[in-house]
């Protein structure tokens, strides 16, 4: 995964000493962005679903499909539209394993 | 504090090397591991308080010292629904208990008073100091009550308030409106943006309808703005002024405040006087005056701190990072904007202090929502990447606010409260 991850984002962006950690911690800090309104680490209580531990397939077909307009939301769709494809499935990834 | 001054000796190499690892362009032999590097972050609001616990989060070697002058947290995000009078001011106040507890972070409740930078200190006002390698200023901001005449004295007299930092403010602007008689009006003077949540006297101005509706029928309320518009989520607004409100609210663009005089209770824009019964002032805001203090303070207005938008390090002092609403930037000022600009510096930080190189590009989220009645609310959604080579958060097409408010944005909006408080204080 960590190599996936890289090929997508990386290129031209990290400095020489950019390694695989880099593109994780770009993951970690953008995936934990999403915890104030899907809640710390991903577990919500509350109206807004927590992803924590989500199925991987169903998270990244979530967000494709929220990209795409192929599922009503009211404010992912603004969101999904400024992420890769590589990012939602990095992310799906990240949130499928929390535990 | 000796213990500081010892430690600090004892880890002087390792400043050197972090401070040159901090520098654009040079990439010294950095420390393999930031054990016992030291972090202090001065304000545990939506910003400092999530970028301290993040630090300890990715790096647990790193010490955190989180320093804030009150006792507990008070949230602006919610505090309009106190003014509206669907919430209770308690709902507003949280414990810091868990916080320090939960992630090792040493918490002093104290306040600073300013920074020695050659020798990387923090002095606090009861004359303690604190030694950091890096340090992170998140103190919110401050009121520029200078530019509004007679604003200090009437506020001094209990009679208009700004009611922008939540707390007794709060309380004072709710007790206005219940003593307010059917028929009142009610002014709000609105700055132009920046400021901190553009869109909160918009919203202010919905929840004192939705009072009035219920209890002061006959009530108008007015708003003086800035603006040349209503700054964020207009259609919105409007639709649920004219939906929810017809007739109770007045929106005069191109208004800004200037002067305010307690005894006739009218406030003057370069245009009019307006009479009111409660007159709620919102004055220009700038950086928090310690900014000033410390030397980061310092875009050309000297009203907000430039800072390098992928870590958060001033422009102006090595070491020293800035986040919140104190930093300059074109990103709305608000909680949500403040909680991922922490998680950013936290990263970056991690990185920096760790030798590494930090993320050069990254993401930053912004929402607000508003309500617009005790059961409906809007949101605004935008995706900001940072641009290394434009130096500047770059919009994503896609994104904006929404036209329209409902029933279901408002348990979302009410979601969003509990999780961002969650997020900051455990
Ligand atoms: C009416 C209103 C409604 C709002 N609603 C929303 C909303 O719905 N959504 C949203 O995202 N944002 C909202 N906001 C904006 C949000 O409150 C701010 O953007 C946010 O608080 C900024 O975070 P900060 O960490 O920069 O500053 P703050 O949260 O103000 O924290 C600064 C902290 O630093 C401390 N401090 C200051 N100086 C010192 C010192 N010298 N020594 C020690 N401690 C110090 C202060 O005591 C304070 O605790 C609203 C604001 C208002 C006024
Ligand atoms: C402003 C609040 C907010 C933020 C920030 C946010 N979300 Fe969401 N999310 C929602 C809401 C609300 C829904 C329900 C769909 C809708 O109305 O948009 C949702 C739904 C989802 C779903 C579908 C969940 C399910 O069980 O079907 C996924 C997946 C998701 N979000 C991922 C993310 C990721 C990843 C991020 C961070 C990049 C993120 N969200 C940031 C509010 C938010």
């Amino acid at each position: 995964m960590k190599k996936k991850v890289m090929s997508f984002i990386g290129i031209g962006l990290y400095a020489v000493t950019a390694t695989a950690g880099a593109a994780d911690t770009h993951i970690r800090v953008t995936a934990a962005t999403c915890y104030i309104c899907h809640g710390p680490n991903g577990k919500s209580e509350h109206a807004i679903p927590g992803l924590a531990g989500q199925d991987r397939n169903y998270l990244v077909q979530a967000m494709k499909e929220q990209k795409t307009a192929a599922r009503e939301t009211t404010v992912m769709r603004k969101y999904m539209l400024g992420y890769t494809d590589a990012e939602i499935e990095a992310m799906a990834d990240f949130f499928a394993s929390v535990k | 504090m000796t213990i500081d001054r010892r430690e600090f000796l004892r880890r002087s190499g390792f400043g050197l090397a972090a401070t040159l690892a901090g520098l654009s362009g040079a990439r010294a032999a950095a420390p393999s591991s930031a054990r016992g590097a030291r972090v202090v972050v001065v304000g545990a609001g939506f910003g400092g308080a999530v970028c301290a616990k993040y630090i300890r989060m990715w790096d647990p070697n790193i010490e955190v010292t989180l320093i804030e002058a009150n006792d507990r947290f008070v949230s602006c995000p919610m505090s309009n629904w106190v003014i509206g009078g669907i919430r209770s001011v308690d709902e507003l106040v949280k414990s810091y208990d868990q916080l320090p507890r939960n992630h090792g972070i040493r918490m002093v409740h104290d306040t600073v008073v300013g920074v020695d930078a050659d020798k990387r200190r923090v002095l606090t006002r009861r004359g303690d100091s604190y030694a950091y390698d890096r340090l992170v200023l998140a103190p919110g901001i401050d009121f520029m009550t200078e530019l509004i005449e007679g604003y200090d004295v009437a506020e001094s007299h209990g009679k208009v308030t700004h009611a922008f930092r939540a707390g007794p403010r709060t309380a004072l602007l709710r007790k206005q409106l219940e003593a307010m008689p059917d028929g009142g009006v009610f002014v709000i003077a609105s700055p132009p943006p920046p400021g901190r949540c553009v869109s909160g006297p918009y919203e202010r101005a919905c929840m004192a309808a939705h009072y009035f509706k219920q209890h002061k029928p006959r009530s108008k309320i007015i708003m003086l703005d800035g603006h040349f518009d209503v700054v964020s989520k207009g259609p919105m607004f409007k639709a649920a002024w004219k939906k929810f409100y017809p007739g109770m609210i007045e929106h005069r663009p191109n208004n800004l405040a200037v002067k305010v005089d307690h005894t006739t209770m009218t406030v003057s824009s370069e245009f009019e006087d307006v009479k009111g019964d409660v007159i709620n002032v919102v004055p220009m805001m700038r950086a928090a005056k310690l900014c000033d203090t410390v030397g980061v303070r310092t875009d050309s207005q000297n009203r907000w701190c430039p800072v390098d938008g992928a870590t958060f390090e001033s422009t102006a002092i090595p070491g020293i990072h800035v986040i919140g609403d104190s930093v300059l930037s074109n990103i709305p000022k608000s909680a949500h904007v403040s909680n991922n600009q922490a998680k950013i510096c936290a990263a970056a930080i991690v990185d920096l202090l760790n030798g590494r190189e930090p993320n050069p590009a990254p993401i930053i989220g912004s929402t607000s929502y508003s309500a617009t009645s005790d059961h409906t609310a809007g949101p605004i959604a935008v995706v900001m990447r940072y641009d290394p080579k434009q130096k500047s958060y770059i919009r994503q097409p896609g994104g904006g606010a929404s036209p329209e408010c409902d029933e279901l944005n408002f348990a979302y909006n009410l979601a969003w409260f509990e999780n961002i408080w969650a997020d900051t204080l455990t």
